[in-house]
């Protein structure tokens, strides 16, 4: 079982392998276009403040980075800091090309999938929006 | 926190919000001395000397207050159970320098964690933002730095699915490397 050292270490991946791979991606040419317009793309913030994280809003994260990929929808998942809402972690705004920004509370890895596969894919409203007019800490200093 | 990886995005949020472009994130797993130092440093806004002092006290801190709030106490408490210490440091304008020492051996350690997700997760934050993350044991060192991986990638997104997938397997490979501790 035991292996020689250079074995593993020629394994280990470089940003020779990164440079590589990024040549693989630029041959599709969309994806350069879309790199200069970030808005022509699904966006999904999670929020990753201390009641976020502790709540498991990385393994939400995780999914979300997975199954779209899986899935075929080309989006970009960033996470964010605290957005106020910490009674409602995990949450996450998820802003569809074109329209405003919808966050979603309580979300875990079962309701990441029905925003998937209900507001993503078809635009059709999921339970769990977190209305735009609920304030803020930050907005009633 | 069950995770120091945990506590590291959390603090670095703070960064985050502090504005910061650079965050440097290090861990120096210092077996001879049973020390775990992690050290975050940002050249965001800074602290007010005033505040210095509170950031650390979960009572004092207001949950209106929203550039520190609970993050900080509990990284503190986590470091201080293992018999370790804790440190901030800012001056305004400049940045902030925090340092949590946990000992190495103490079972209230908590473990690393999943420190390659939450160091891409860092990375793909904001393509303004640059993330340099240190990892040293004994002789053994790992140094990841988004400004690098920027200029390979040009005009491909650091936060392309693909890519934030290699850059946490790149991590992780690079960690084992140097045989860090889980």
């Amino acid at each position: 079982m035991f292996k020689p050292k250079e074995d593993r270490m020629a394994k280990v991946k470089s940003l020779a392998d990164l440079r590589k791979m990024k040549e693989n991606l630029q041959s599709k040419v969309h994806l350069r276009e879309k790199a200069d317009n970030p808005e022509a793309l699904v966006q999904i913030k999670v929020g990753m403040g201390t009641s976020g994280i502790a709540s498991g809003a990385k393994e939400v994260f995780n999914y979300l980075v997975d199954e779209l990929e899986k899935r075929n929808i080309e989006a970009v998942v960033t996470q964010t800091g605290d957005m106020g809402y910490s009674y409602a972690e995990p949450t996450i705004e998820v802003t569809l090309p074109g329209k405003e920004p919808i966050v979603y509370g309580y979300v875990d890895v079962k309701k990441a999938d029905e925003i998937i596969e209900k507001y993503v894919k078809l635009g059709e409203m999921v339970d769990g929006i977190i209305p735009a007019n609920y304030r803020t800490i930050e907005e009633n200093k | 926190m069950k995770e120091i990886a945990q506590h590291i995005l959390d603090i670095a949020n703070n960064s985050v919000r502090a504005r910061a472009t650079l965050i440097e994130i290090s861990i120096n797993e210092d077996i001879d001395n049973d020390n775990f130092v992690v050290t975050i440093k940002d050249n965001g806004e800074g602290i007010p000397e005033d505040k210095l002092e509170a950031v650390c006290d979960p009572f004092v801190t207001s949950r209106t207050t929203r550039k520190v709030g609970l993050g900080i106490p509990l990284l503190k408490l986590n470091a201080e159970r293992t018999n370790g210490s804790f440190c901030i440091e800012s001056e305004v304008g400049k940045g902030t320098v925090l340092k949590a020492v946990f000992k190495h051996k103490n079972v209230d350690r908590p473990v690393i964690g999943d420190i390659a997700g939450v160091i891409t997760m860092l990375a793909t934050t904001d393509p303004k933002i640059d993330v340099v993350y240190i990892h040293a044991k004994q002789s053994n060192e790992y140094i990841f730095d988004t400004r690098e991986i920027k200029n390979e990638l040009n005009d491909v997104l650091i936060s392309n699915p693909q890519i934030m997938r290699f850059i946490k397997e790149m991590i992780e490979e690079n960690l084992e490397s140097i045989n860090y501790t889980k």
